[in-house]
């Protein structure tokens, strides 16, 4: 957990910056889970997925897909997606704000690049990211399909009928990933409605499982270099990435009280002391 | 198109008779031939939804869904974003009230070029009963910004029909059925989505109808013809985007109107009718629809007979409507 002085973390640090500033200037929005997926976001848009941010079109042809299925970590994906070019960062500003194209969830209507379905309604993005990655196959093209769920999205019914559709239908061109922070609104996973042995469920799904921590940054670039070693050979890959709900702001780290809740002043001028980088607010 | 009122019984009982499922098995089986964007997903009902010859010529456009509807509204949702035009197809009421959160989110807010093609519908799904006739999916559907809704009456309109759904950018609800029905339109007339079809002209009500129903209202017409009642008759194929345009050009000549469907009164054609007329021209109106009801197990024209949706429904639907238009005109 070393990510200190690397290019990778310092833009981490302001992915953070932005997310708590967004989340305190709407007074709403998901702070927790943005935290804790903002190294994964950052390694995938920055240095894993073969994109064209300046190019971006709906179909994506041409280029790697990335789903997101728990839309309400919408302040991380906004960020990533400004700072890697998609967008002006001024525009994260107007997130949750009336006439904004950064709505509460992510939505295509409002036409924000980088933004491919309407997401929120959970259990969704697993289905979605399936076709998407079938429709690869049927173009002819070899570019991956990414998505990212929650551990506690994982409680809907339609992520197991994808699970089976992808295995079933050997769509190995899918990496995704869990957000595996063991939170969810009502409290503990495990409390709320315990997911068993992940790994043990997905593998018997007939999914290649693997598992990394996603805030080591050396973890999460083994974890996609093996991804897409696994990938090919007839399985759908998924990733069991253990994080901490509310990552780089001592308050709100590994607890799900920050699941929803937009800080006040007080907080906001505490968690940006904690989180200095040498970019730029928006 | 015969004439309907001038042809004898003969004629008619010589019509073909063909289920609606069946046009739409050929009319994906003829788009997949013109468009490799086409592919087809289904749940489980291959042989049901008439999808088998599309599946046997383009097997690797064909996706198996299995009995998970949800995730197959998902997938088809996916297969748009590579620019593919994706046809699910289940029966009526498992393709929207089982999976409507996923047809709002995924096909219809994010207006995704997903076509939901959904047979069985309402009554005449027969003795299987109520938990398969659905009643309320075109009210689900036509509630949806973005979708379109279609229902059609006959084998050839099917067929048509989903050449111009493939052809319509924009996710589309795509109703039709089980049973066989007489074939009463020609197989080379184009369909138009948005744009109603008109039977037969006529000056004392007019009668907008879809579906199945739009064969009840021809019997309907013939019985009210031979007692001197002339019935300006629309087939109002597509409930979304409603026909404004025909509607009132023919309430303007009849100033009463009944409408008829296979469905819900709440929610369904005759709902939209009324809305366009309490707008533009507000008109006396009588619903020919199921009454806040659940169906049951039976033969598709005892289910059609029992809920009031016969010939004879319509026709005492209409002589209400005049006898109302008269007594307002006294």
């Amino acid at each position: 957990m070393t990510n200190q002085s690397t290019p990778l973390s310092d833009l981490c640090t302001q992915v953070r910056r932005d997310i708590v500033r967004m989340v305190h200037g709407a007074s709403s929005g998901h702070p927790g889970g943005s935290l804790g997926c903002t190294d994964f976001l950052v390694k995938l848009y920055f240095e894993e997925m073969r994109i064209d941010p300046e190019n971006w079109s709906m179909d994506g042809k041409g280029e790697d897909l990335f789903f997101l299925s728990n839309g309400h970590i919408s302040p991380v994906w906004y960020s990533v997606l400004a700072r890697r070019g998609y967008f002006e960062v001024s525009e994260l500003a107007t997130f949750r704000k009336l006439h904004s194209r950064l709505q509460g969830h992510p939505a295509t209507e409002e036409g924000l690049p980088g933004i491919r379905v309407a997401s929120g309604s959970l259990g969704q993005g697993l289905s979605i990211a399936c076709g998407a990655a079938q429709a690869k196959k049927l173009n002819g093209e070899d570019r991956w399909v990414y998505s990212l769920h929650g551990d506690g999205e994982l409680q809907e019914g339609q992520i197991w009928e994808a699970a089976l559709y992808a295995a079933h239908h050997g769509i190995d061109n899918l990496i995704s990933f869990v957000d595996w922070n063991g939170q969810q609104i009502d409290g503990a996973v495990e409390d709320v409605m315990t997911l068993g042995d992940l790994e043990a469920k997905w593998t018997a799904f007939g999914w290649h499982v693997l598992q990394c921590d996603g805030h080591d940054h050396a973890s999460l670039d083994a974890a996609f270099k093996s991804a897409r070693g696994a990938a090919g050979k007839g399985k759908p890959v998924m990733v069991l990435m253990r994080t901490d709900m509310g990552k780089g702001v001592d308050f709100m780290e590994g607890t799900h009280k920050w699941h929803g809740v937009a800080p006040d002043d007080d907080q906001l001028s505490s968690a940006l002391a904690q989180l200095t980088s040498s970019y730029a607010d928006y | 198109m015969i004439d309907f009122i001038q042809a004898d019984q003969a004629t008619l009982d010589g019509l073909t008779r063909k289920d609606t499922r069946s046009g739409f098995g050929q009319g994906l089986l003829e788009v997949g031939q013109a468009d490799d964007r086409i592919v087809a997903l289904c749940a489980d009902l291959t042989g049901s939804l008439k999808m088998n010859a599309f599946k046997d010529a383009f097997p690797e456009r064909f996706k198996q869904a299995g009995i998970a509807e949800a995730n197959m509204i998902g997938v088809a949702a996916g297969l748009t974003i590579g620019g593919l035009i994706p046809f699910t197809g289940t029966f009526a009421n498992f393709s929207t009230g089982r999976v409507y959160d996923q047809i709002r989110q995924s096909v219809a807010y994010s207006g995704k070029n997903v076509k939901i093609c959904a047979s069985h519908c309402g009554l005449t799904l027969g003795e299987d009963g109520a938990t398969h006739q659905i009643l309320e999916d075109v009210g689900m559907m036509k509630m949806l910004p973005n979708m379109t809704v279609i229902h059609t009456c006959d084998y050839e309109q099917t067929r048509n029909a989903t050449h111009a759904v493939a052809a319509h950018d924009g996710p589309v609800y795509f109703r039709f059925g089980r049973p066989k029905v007489p074939i009463i339109t020609d197989a080379d007339t184009p369909f138009i989505i948005g744009k109603a079809r008109k039977v037969m002209t006529g000056s004392d009500v007019t009668l907008v109808t879809n579906g199945h129903l739009v064969w009840n209202s021809i019997l309907a017409a013939r019985q009210l013809a031979a007692e001197g009642i002339s019935v300006d008759l629309l087939d109002m194929h597509t409930i979304k985007p409603l026909d404004n345009a025909a509607l009132l050009e023919s309430v303007g000549r009849t100033r009463c109107v009944v409408s008829a469907e296979e469905h819900q009164r709440n929610g369904g054609l005759g709902e939209s009718v009324a809305a366009c007329l309490a707008a533009h021209h507000p008109t006396p109106q009588r619903f020919v629809a199921v009454e806040d009801q659940f169906g049951e197990s039976g033969t598709p024209a005892q289910l059609l007979e029992k809920y009031g949706l016969g010939p004879e429904a319509i026709v005492m639907a209409c002589k209400e409507v005049i006898g109302v238009k008269q007594g307002l005109t006294v």
